[in-house]
């Protein structure tokens, strides 16, 4: 399978005619339902539950998208990628949209011929270490072996990081975050790396999470967002506006709770995204009430972080970086109006 | 015998087999061709449509990622091309593939031995051996080495001393590392003298056994000369060497030499695994010579270590050759699971990580498919020779 993916973008396209890739929306109504590239499982962001029912931060994504284009949140199918499969699948058209919290770098957003839509989640790389070690900072790190992803923007990091401190390390790559997480665990090397989203969410299913502590370095901007491929601007368009409806309906203060009672709003903003007043929806091709729609059956971009990364969640992350921009974080979405 | 058959009265062009032929090979050319013209134009096409860039250029870009084993290389992150990345690739996987095909024939032609043994233990213990490892697919293999053997061997802080400098742990095997000073030369001297004059010897012991029927103890003699030249060698320039021992650093053995356990846990996989079919192949190889031989070679007087050595083997070596050959290919062409467990070779690094960071998959794809190729047809070109050296020779 790992072979037939990494194949996928050239066969893809040697074989393919290049029409497909024209109007996904259509494609996407046409088969009636979106293919959405996710984790291989990372608790959290992406991973199936008890019921094998996918779940998660960028799931919920997914499920948004679905909500705005269809009315229903689980007109999904999920393609799980590892970090070197993720692009080819995209590139390919395996997947429509891929969220899978990727870091929105130039050379993928040019050079790899994707669209970035956004930021759902201000991230950055930090290292996970045993306790027991006697670590306090990543500076004290030099000589260790260090487990990560292959085919992430980490390996880029790590490397310039222990560079500028003159360090030296032993890297130990693998394909998914599960066998590095092994890997980690059996002691067959010190540091774990990666963003630290992922450090919160992959220490969250460790049998001793409290002997494990995330140091207190980040060491990149990591900007994770979703993606589509180049070329088809109304479909990137959808993808854009589905998150920037769920940033707006927060900042609104429009909850799946009282979306109801809110379509009535005395805001003209709140009216225009939800559809009661102008033709935002139509703008996109799609049904009026599609922020609408997205905010009940999914939620505001607060109550989804909540939900799946909150306080209330094993992962404990605090907002940060990731509340809105009104309260202190650098969550800002353009208006839709 | 003069008449010109094709043109013969009655039979139709489409009837002579000759024209048809070429027709035929016309056609099949013609198509091939057209699908690759199609293929051809339509990756350019759909590429341009997508706006992904195309070309060797990123062959001179820095990697920009670390390597968890380099060899015989200097590598830097900073200064590295994706280059470096290629030949440290191709050099992991000749590395890990040359010891695999070593091991594995050891082992191979060691349990295809056993598993002929009259005695009932030995052959049923190679029997196990080669139907378990048979039927166990290679990477939950290399799984199984790696995550349940090797990683839980004690942590570096308990690791086992076998003797002062000489420690296991779940990262790795560590013992000194040589260290040459100048006049280190010597010892290679000595090694390639040792060689030389050890296939000398051995000619020479032929050629008079040929004639007097006297024998040689050749073996011993050429591990005195491999061994001793580059001793004296060393003795003479004044031990031009220091070795640097292991030591436990702040969260790792430092100093010394290391086999990781990547190497280790991807080179017992292959060569346990591939070993197993050698075997195979060797047992049916043994079984193809007639069972005449042995008793000839028994009649004549000769023992029984030697019947196998001199009689048999030789003959079979004729029906093992074949087989074994795609073997050492599957082995290094197996070698690719390795990304699963971390160990870098080509398809893990070059195109795994660099791949990925370069977008570049049709380039990359292509040069890793044209090594395997190359490394392949190698392989083949070797063994045919070698084939052809062993056939019989009818007199």
């Amino acid at each position: 399978m790992k072979k037939a993916s990494l194949l996928a973008v050239a066969t893809a396209a040697t074989f393919m005619a290049g029409a497909a890739s024209a109007a996904t929306l259509d494609d996407v109504k046409a088969k009636g339902f979106i293919q959405c590239g996710v984790t291989t499982g990372l608790a959290g962001f992406a991973s199936p539950n008890d019921q094998g029912v996918w779940e998660g931060f960028d799931v919920d994504f997914c499920r948004a998208m679905s909500a705005a284009v269809f009315g229903n949140p689980d007109k999904v199918k999920y393609t799980p990628t590892t970090a070197k499969e993720r692009f080819t699948a995209l590139q390919s058209g395996e997947i429509d949209v891929l969220a899978r919290n990727t870091t929105w770098t130039m050379s993928r957003d040019v050079n790899l011929g994707f669209e970035f839509i956004g930021v759902n989640y201000y991230d950055g790389q930090g290292f996970m270490v045993k306790k027991s070690l006697g670590v306090s900072s990543a500076k004290e790190l030099s000589g260790a072996r260090v487990c990560l992803q292959s085919g992430t923007t980490t390996e880029l990091n790590l490397a310039d990081y222990f560079a500028a401190n003159d360090m030296k390390y032993d890297s130990v790559l693998f394909d998914t975050a599960d066998e590095v997480r092994e890997a980690y665990i059996k002691d067959t090397c010190d540091v774990y790396t990666t963003d630290q989203s992922g450090l919160y969410a992959q220490r969250s299913v460790i049998s001793d999470p409290e002997n494990h502590v995330v140091l207190p370095e980040v060491i990149s901007k990591e900007p994770l967002g979703p993606l589509v491929r180049h070329g088809d601007n109304a479909w990137g368009d959808i993808a854009r506006w589905t998150l920037n409806a769920m940033i707006n309906a927060e900042e609104m203060g429009i909850t799946s709770g009282n979306v109801d009672s809110m379509m009535s709003s005395k805001n003209p903003a709140v009216g225009r995204l939800l559809g009661a007043s102008g033709d935002l929806g139509a703008q996109l091709n799609l049904d009026a009430k599609w922020a609408y729609n997205i905010v009940k059956s999914v939620g505001n971009y607060g109550e989804v972080f909540e939900k799946h990364l909150g306080a209330a969640t094993p992962l404990k992350i605090t907002r940060g970086l990731n509340a809105l921009w009104s309260t202190g974080g650098i969550l800002y979405a353009a208006p839709a109006r | 015998m003069t008449a010109d058959v094709s043109g013969q009265a009655g039979v139709s062009m489409w009837r002579d087999p000759k024209i048809r032929a070429v027709f035929f090979q016309v056609l099949v050319i013609a198509i091939f061709l057209a699908f690759v013209f199609y293929v051809g134009n339509n990756t350019i096409e759909n590429l341009e449509k997508r706006g992904i860039a195309s070309g060797f250029g990123f062959l001179s870009q820095p990697a920009g990622f670390g390597i968890g084993i380099v060899v015989l290389m200097d590598y830097n992150a900073q200064t590295s091309t994706h280059t470096d990345v290629l030949f440290i690739g191709i050099l992991n996987t000749l590395i890990v593939a040359i010891t695999g095909i070593f091991l594995a024939t050891i082992l191979g032609f060691v349990f295809g031995v056993l598993r002929l043994s009259h005695n009932w233990v030995v052959n049923k213990i190679a029997a196990t051996y080669i139907e378990i490892v048979r039927n166990i697919p290679l990477l939950v293999q290399l799984l199984f080495w790696y995550f349940a053997v090797l990683s839980v061997l004690p942590r570096v802080k308990e690791s086992l001393y076998l003797s002062e400098n000489f420690l296991i742990n779940n990262r790795g095997i560590n013992f000194p590392s040589v260290i040459p000073e100048a006049g280190f030369w010597m010892i290679w001297v000595g090694l390639l003298l040792g060689i030389v004059a050890t296939v000398v010897v051995s000619k020479w012991a032929h050629k008079r056994q040929d004639e007097t029927g006297q024998q040689f103890p050749t073996l011993l003699v050429s591990i005195a000369l491999i061994i001793g030249l580059p001793v004296l060698g060393a003795l003479i320039a004044g031990i031009p060497f220091e070795f640097d021992y292991p030591k436990l650093g702040r969260f790792n053995i430092q100093g010394g030499w290391v086999l990781e356990p990547e190497f280790l846990a991807l080179l017992l996989g292959l060569s346990i695994y591939t070993g197993a079919f050698i075997a195979e192949i060797v047992r049916s190889g043994i079984n193809s010579v007639s069972h005449g031989q042995t008793e000839a070679a028994h009649s004549l007087g000769i023992k029984p270590s030697f019947t196998m050595r001199l009689v048999i083997l030789p003959q079979a070596l004729r029906v093992i050759i074949p087989p074994l050959t795609s073997q050492y290919l599957n082995l290094t062409k197996n070698s690719s699971l390795a990304t699963a467990i971390g160990y870098p070779e080509i398809v893990a690094i070059f195109a795994g990580t660099s791949l990925n960071q370069t977008g570049q998959a049709i380039e990359i794809i292509g040069i890793t498919m044209l090594f395997y190729l190359t490394i392949s047809l190698l392989i083949s070109v070797f063994m045919n020779w070698y084939n052809k050296r062993i056939a019989l020779v009818e007199r």
